[in-house]
């Protein structure tokens, strides 16, 4: 790793340990929003939720810190179907252990190769949850920051930013917002907006150890 | 807002630790977020596992015992379970005979479910599976993920349990459950929010004198709002757009459903009405229950269920029963 080596950096499974102890402490940073968005439009859980389970990720990957940089993900995945219940955790988990299966055994990764892995996680939480793009779900942050993550993490942030700031006037069509209909319009999406933190705390990791 | 609670965080593995202690009849792990009937697995006999979010009692915990559930699973307030829940409820409960999964059609609930039930197959138990989606004020359409399950999931429970009881095999115990599911409809009504421990503050704002029509059992906002109505004008409304889906031929059960903060003296007043209103439409009731059974925490309101049944259904529903909150027979 170490500094200004730009595009040929490499990540080792401790990157994404601190990434994902990163978002643990952002997500209990930010359960309070989290859950004032989702009583909005959902039931006032996502907060909590996300929030119990990243907090037993990152217990768990201290515990037991995983070699590889596709275990660290696979692990947190389960810990996250393990733990957060609802709708979030399947999801969650399933982006992390199909990006974490799709990085393989190798011991240090690029940010290319990362993006390619992230665009099949975003893949099987398209398929898990019957969304798409549009659908006023996680996906509209996920799907813009994985195609940006090919350019730079902070492409990746904006991107995810951006995504979760253009739900607000969509309607949703999936999960349990989707009930409300048009009323579900001009809120942010919880899950998007998590989303949105993930990445934005992928950026700040990447940062902090002097890559873009 | 006050609530008798200590810190939000326990609530769920606090009121598992009184249920025990109230229930010696049950087997409640409050680590592992389980509550088992304490004879199960019972040899031959099929399982029926059910959970979902807390924040309904008595659903599902509450309906734990001979002729009903043979395992709940309680999620954090208003949050399905986890797979692992249902997966050891399923080990706890098999004999072999099989486990049918009630899932109410919740996003969360059917993938928490659908993993478990895929884990659970692996381990080599045999799991068949419902879906109760009975609420009628949502429509169903391309793009939502269809009708919320919330009343009719006492009638799934209670009529393919004593199914179960009688020693029916699982396909039978399975067929039972989905023709009553396909024969349940509700509708809610809401006349305050509901708060949960976690935020402290209603979930969403029903201001004074307002009502909301077609509530779901987590707060979530209905068809429409209006000023607030009376009993009887509330009834003509909700037993209207139930029946209007459910179209009944036969006899019906009635469940005439408390939100968890309507006194039952209103409940009971309510069912007047709704059984007026029955009554006009040339709907015969078999059989009526009143009382806070399927609820959304501190929500006042109600909600109406009907069930078409046919005679063996309803023998089925006047099986005995002996769980913490519906017992008869016997």
């Amino acid at each position: 790793m170490g500094m200004g080596l730009g595009m040929d950096e490499t990540f080792d499974a401790g990157f994404f340990v601190r990434w994902l102890e990163a978002a643990a402490s952002a997500v209990d940073r930010e359960a309070g929003r989290l859950t004032e968005l989702d009583s909005a439009i959902g039931d006032a859980d996502h907060g909590a939720n996300l929030k119990r389970g990243f907090a037993a990720v990152a217990e768990l990957l201290a515990e037991e810190p995983p070699a590889t940089p596709g275990a660290v993900l696979v692990s947190a995945g389960r810990q996250l179907i393990s733990t957060v219940g609802g709708a979030s955790g399947p999801l969650y988990g399933t982006l992390l252990r199909r990006t974490g299966k799709a990085l393989g055994e190798d011991r240090r990764v690029g940010r290319e190769r990362l993006a390619e892995a992230f665009a099949v996680g975003v893949a099987a939480v398209s398929q898990l949850g019957g969304a798409q793009v549009g659908d006023k779900t996680m996906l509209d942050a996920l799907t813009p920051a994985a195609e940006a993550l090919r350019t730079s993490f902070g492409a990746a942030r904006t991107a995810a930013e951006e995504g979760a700031l253009a739900t607000v006037p969509l309607q949703a069509r999936k999960g349990r917002a989707s009930y409300l209909g048009e009323r579900s319009i001009g809120h942010q999406d919880p899950g998007a907006t998590s989303s949105a933190l993930l990445f934005a705390e992928l950026a700040e990791t990447a940062r902090a150890e002097g890559a873009a | 807002m006050k609530m008798l609670i200590n810190v939000p965080e326990t609530v769920v593995a606090d009121a598992l630790r009184g249920m025990a202690a109230a229930h010696p009849e049950l087997t409640v792990d409050v680590e592992r977020g389980m509550v088992v009937r304490r004879d199960a697995p019972v040899a031959g006999k099929v399982a029926l596992v059910s959970g979902g979010g807390s924040g309904h009692e008595p659903l599902h915990a509450g309906f734990v015992g001979p002729g009903m559930l043979s395992a709940a699973c309680p999620g954090a307030v208003f949050t399905s379970p986890v797979p692992d829940q249902m997966v050891r409820a399923a080990a706890a409960v098999d004999s072999g005979a099989g486990v049918l999964f009630v899932i109410k059609n919740y996003t969360g609930d059917v993938l928490n479910f659908e993993m478990a039930a895929e884990l659970a197959e692996d381990e080599g138990v045999q799991v068949a599976k419902v879906l109760v989606d009975d609420d009628v004020a949502v429509t169903d359409s391309l793009y939502t993920a269809g009708r919320r399950g919330t009343g009719g999931t006492l009638f799934v429970e209670k009529i393919a349990g004593a199914a179960a009881e009688e020693g029916a095999p699982l396909e039978r115990v399975e067929a039972i459950a989905r023709r009553v599911s396909a024969r349940c409809r509700s509708f809610g009504v809401a006349l305050s929010a509901c708060t949960t421990p976690a935020k402290g503050s209603p979930t969403f704002e029903l201001p004074e004198g307002e009502l909301e029509l077609g509530v779901g059992i987590h707060g979530e906002p209905g068809r429409e709002r209006r000023g607030m109505m009376t009993s009887r004008e509330i009834a003509d409304y909700a037993v209207d757009a139930v029946v209007e889906d459910l179209r009944p031929s036969g006899p019906v059960l009635a469940l005439v459903n408390g939100m968890g903060g309507t006194p039952l003296l209103e409940l009971y007043g309510f069912n007047a009405e709704v059984q007026r209103v029955l009554s006009e439409r040339g709907i015969p009731v078999a059989r009526t229950l009143v009382g806070n059974y399927v609820t959304s925490l501190d929500m006042a309101g109600c909600s109406v269920t009907l069930c078409e049944v046919d005679e063996e259904l309803l023998r089925l529903w006047d099986a005995p029963v002996r769980t913490p909150a519906l017992r008869w027979g016997r």
